[in-house]
């Protein structure tokens, strides 16, 4: 790596860690779980590196190393995600009881925000629930 | 456009898929779809890769690439989906250290390999900046291999959760620093070696689990969140090793967001980080006194209820707040308490969930669990919108939560865990505290909320004790 490589690869790493800081502290808690499971998967990322290392293993070690990396890299890439996506899927499930069920609890809750209390209250539908429900939780936001 | 050229821009793009994937996962509203724009990146970047190795791109004189690749991506992708289509909510957390021990584990083999290929041409072929890289990702990259899975079998139960004191722990601590100190230092200023390369590789991955050994159960949140910045540091620093900018992109991204996490965590438990990773609550002997002294004060004015009384309050409630803690998810009562929070609602009684935000087994955990259970998202309250509402609540039901709903946090300095933010569960008309045993938290410490006129205890493990409450209060609704 010549001084002018090793110079932008750290000044990609000061800023990347700079956006970082700023993209994250934004989350509220309630996502912190899927959060740290979706960042989790990102850096699986080194499946990329791995896969570089066995292009060029020609060796008995170097190809156990890199068979090794490749099938950790990928476990983290593919279960890191599948999971992420199941976590968040739960949050926005909404079947017919469900969306009855928040009717009644924004409805009763006195501390419950207008955004919350129009978009349970156009929930009538599962559907049409899950989609309010959404668009509650932002104005609430 | 060489294919090269294009394939520099899809690292572009997948790096900037990253940062938007994360950006869009701070609201519900946006957050699976930030997940799906994150994988979407991530596809790009590994195809991207593969068309580099096929078209010849990048130097590619392997005599296995494609059998390698292959083989990696089918066991371990497979391994990976598997798992994480069939694993139960509540084991969740453990099954994400386990990914997090693979990318660190991942990220320090791709260091060792280009160390292992150099040191075949000669004992001074990498630069300085690669032997650092190097060294950063072997130490970090082993330390979280071992420790996360370590973490994970203590959240599974396979490994004790009560802290482990090791004999003789900070001199194995102290013996093994110097020893990667040493191999460091010898690593970047003498001769890349691979002998001292395997020896601090080892004395890596014996740290990683004499480190979280001594940590209770109760902290691992913090701890993979922590081993997870790791991971991300790790990873950029296989981004130096190899000079590829989408890991170190990536890596860096990742080791800032489980840095805010980690503190975040630390901080709603108002300890610090370094107060965990040596080891506090639970291990010291001035905790220990502290337990000591406190059953005078709290013990012996317990009051037992019965389920069909607690039915009772709760059904001629107009508002009732839920508290679950961490004995709900170790019983697996989500279910069962959303049947009971839906029929009281069928009565009219108001039903809010306060959430604190370590309750559970990772931040945000609780949330899930109840989100899978499928409580309105609208009804989880955070705890500082919730703990003004407690005052106007008729009943507040603890499940399984402890330490967090202790008042001598507010009123008691010399109590370890004063200063700590909690739930005002004890300002509720009447408090219900489902709980298995008289046993102490996870701080040692007694909870003087179990000694107010006001609480009623039931003891039971948490599922069956709800299961009874759901029969009595359907009893009385006949």
């Amino acid at each position: 790596m010549s001084l002018e490589q090793l110079l932008s690869s750290l000044t990609i790493f000061v800023l990347a860690i700079l956006v970082g800081f700023e993209v994250i502290s934004k989350v509220p808690a309630t996502l912190h779980t899927p959060l740290m499971s979706g960042a989790n998967s990102i850096h699986g990322i080194v499946l990329v590196g791995a896969m570089l290392i066995a292009a060029v293993a020609n060796n008995p070690l170097s190809f156990v190393l890199s068979v090794v990396a490749v099938a950790f890299a990928s476990m983290n890439v593919v279960g890191g995600y599948l999971v992420t996506d199941r976590m968040l899927e739960m949050f926005k499930k909404r079947p017919a009881s469900g969306a009855a069920r928040a009717g009644t609890g924004a409805g009763a809750g006195t501390g419950a925000g207008a955004g919350t209390g129009a978009g349970a209250g156009t929930g009538a539908g599962a559907g049409t629930g899950a989609g309010s429900k959404a668009a509650g939780s932002k104005a609430e936001a | 456009m060489s294919l090269d050229t294009l394939i520099r821009l899809v690292y572009i793009v997948a790096a900037a898929a990253f940062v938007i994937g994360l950006h869009m996962m701070n609201s519900p509203a946006t957050a699976r779809r930030g997940n799906q724009v994150s994988a979407v990146g991530m596809a790009g970047a590994v195809v991207g890769t593969i068309l580099l190795i096929a078209s010849g791109s990048v130097t590619a004189t392997g005599t296995l690439i494609w059998p390698i690749i292959a083989v990696g991506i089918v066991v371990g992708g497979g391994a990976g989906a598997y798992s994480a289509r069939t694993v139960k909510m509540t084991a969740m957390p453990q099954l994400v250290s386990i990914f997090n021990a693979m990318g660190g584990g991942a990220a320090a083999l791709v260091a060792i390999d280009e160390f292992v290929k150099a040191a075949g041409v000669g004992p001074h072929t990498l630069g300085t900046a690669e032997v650092v890289a190097t060294v950063l990702d072997v130490v970090i990259g082993s330390v979280t291999f071992t420790g996360s899975l370590i973490a994970a079998g203590k959240l599974q139960g396979i490994v004790t959760g009560t802290p482990v004191k090791l004999p003789a722990g900070q001199a194995v601590n102290v013996v093994l620093a110097v020893v990667a100190l040493v191999t460091a230092l010898y690593l970047i200023f003498v001769g890349q070696i691979l002998g001292v390369l395997v020896l601090l590789l080892v004395a890596a991955l014996v740290f990683g689990v004499t480190m979280v050994l001594p940590i209770g159960g109760a902290d691992m949140p913090v701890v993979i969140s922590l081993l997870n910045a790791f991971t991300g540091t790790a990873v950029a620093m296989a981004g130096f090793v190899i000079d590829n900018p989408v890991l170190i992109i990536a890596g860096a991204l990742v080791g800032a967001s489980g840095g805010i996490l980690t503190k975040l965590m630390a901080d709603a438990m108002n300890r610090s980080i370094m107060n965990i990773i040596v080891g506090g609550f639970g291990t010291g002997d001035a905790v220990a006194g502290a337990a000591g002294t406190t059953p005078g004060a709290a013990g012996g004015a317990v009051r037992e209820l019965t389920v069909d009384d607690a039915a009772i309050q709760l059904t001629y409630a107009q508002h009732v707040i839920i508290v679950p803690g961490y004995g709900l998810a170790v019983a697996q009562a989500q279910h069962a308490t959303a049947e009971l929070a839906g029929l009281l609602e069928e009565r009219g009684v108001d039903v809010k969930y306060a959430i604190h935000p370590v309750a559970g087994r990772m931040p945000g955990h609780m949330n899930v669990l109840l989100a899978e259970a499928n409580v309105p998202y609208p009804q989880l309250w955070e705890m500082e919108d919730i703990n003004p509402e407690f005052q106007r609540a008729d009943v507040a039901l603890v499940l399984g939560a402890n330490d967090v709903t202790n008042p001598a946090a507010r009123s008691d300095p010399s109590s370890p865990i004063y200063g700590m933010p909690i739930l005002d569960v004890d300002k509720a008309a009447n408090i219900i505290v489902v709980k298995r045993s008289m046993r102490p938290g996870y701080a040692g410490i007694d909870n003087l909320l179990y000694a107010d006129p006001k609480t009623g205890m039931l003891f039971g493990d948490a599922k069956d004790v709800l299961t009874q409450l759901i029969a009595a209060v359907k009893a009385l609704q006949e």
